[in-house]
């Protein structure tokens, strides 16, 4: 009885479709982080680069994407979701770098810790921008054949938002 | 199992996210993400008290893989915190963005010792 998901009723603002879009999207990230730090592991008072590889990675794709999604592809109601909460959101983890500062500063790695800490925040929002500023010139060609080529075959049943 | 653990983890966590931030977001006026802020410090808590327990409590990995590195991972996230400290710089909230970064890590860092001192203390 929830309807389509965009019914006007307040079950409806839910959105359970798209939280379970997010869901699949953030099962799928955490499973490629799971594997790069299984690929590259951390020794005890070591620098977590798995990690800090994890977090800028995920912050150019999300640069990236959110230019994509905001200025040059055609609305999707799954697209942002999926690809920015879900996976994005499911790859990096905010958490793990904070346990591993803890870890650096009860070993004693003081060094270590303050410079994981501000490689992570420069280098993460050095990627913000630059895989935005990278999206920006990839798209040109591109960006008109998504435009041609999406309204076509779409109808109407997804378009919104 | 492990990728088992962590996918159905991360199933739980990242849409948690989602719904706390709306939540948390419809509920201020402020231009601070206290929605991603608030995501970060839980999780931060939380996998605190998980690497506690499996570093110095014998909880089980099983543990640390569902709730650590899947609930948690899927939970918190680095990209947006990074992209929305990166659009209060856009839009010239200086303030605001310098706020974002020293907060969010200062309040994560506390959290997550918290959350070790606490079990490690059991």
């Amino acid at each position: 009885m929830s309807g389509d998901g965009r019914g006007g009723s307040k079950a409806a603002r839910w959105d359970l479709d798209v939280v379970a879009v997010i869901a699949v999207g953030g099962g799928i990230g955490s499973i490629a982080r799971y594997g790069l730090a299984r690929a590259i592991p951390t020794p005890a008072g070591g620098f977590p680069w798995a990690t800090l590889i994890t977090n800028v990675v995920g912050c150019a794709v999300l640069g990236g994407l959110m230019y994509l999604v905001l200025e040059v592809w055609p609305p999707s109601r799954y697209r942002r979701p999926f690809l920015g909460v879900g996976v994005c959101g499911g790859f990096t983890t905010f958490s793990t770098a904070m346990v591993e500062t803890r870890g650096l500063l009860g070993g004693g790695h003081l060094g270590t810790a303050g410079l994981y800490l501000l490689a992570s925040v420069v280098l993460g929002l050095l990627a913000v921008f630059g895989g935005a500023a990278l999206a920006r010139t990839l798209p040109r060609g591109r960006r008109r054949a998504v435009a041609v080529a999406e309204p076509e075959p779409v109808p109407s049943s997804e378009g919104q938002r | 199992m492990a990728v088992l653990l962590v996918f159905v983890g991360g199933m739980l966590g990242a849409p948690l996210r989602y719904l706390t931030d709306r939540a948390v977001q419809s509920r201020h006026d402020s231009l601070y993400p206290w929605g991603t802020f608030t995501v970060n410090v839980v999780g931060s808590f939380i996998l605190g008290l998980i690497a506690a327990g499996v570093a110095r409590q014998g909880w089980p990995t099983d543990v640390s893989l569902f709730v650590g590195t899947g609930v948690c991972g899927g939970l918190t996230t680095f990209s947006t915190f990074g992209y929305e400290t990166v659009r209060l710089l856009n839009s010239g909230a200086m303030r605001f963005a310098a706020l974002n970064v020293l907060g969010s890590l200062a309040a994560g860092l506390a959290a997550a010792a918290a959350g070790w001192a606490l079990v490690a203390a059991l």
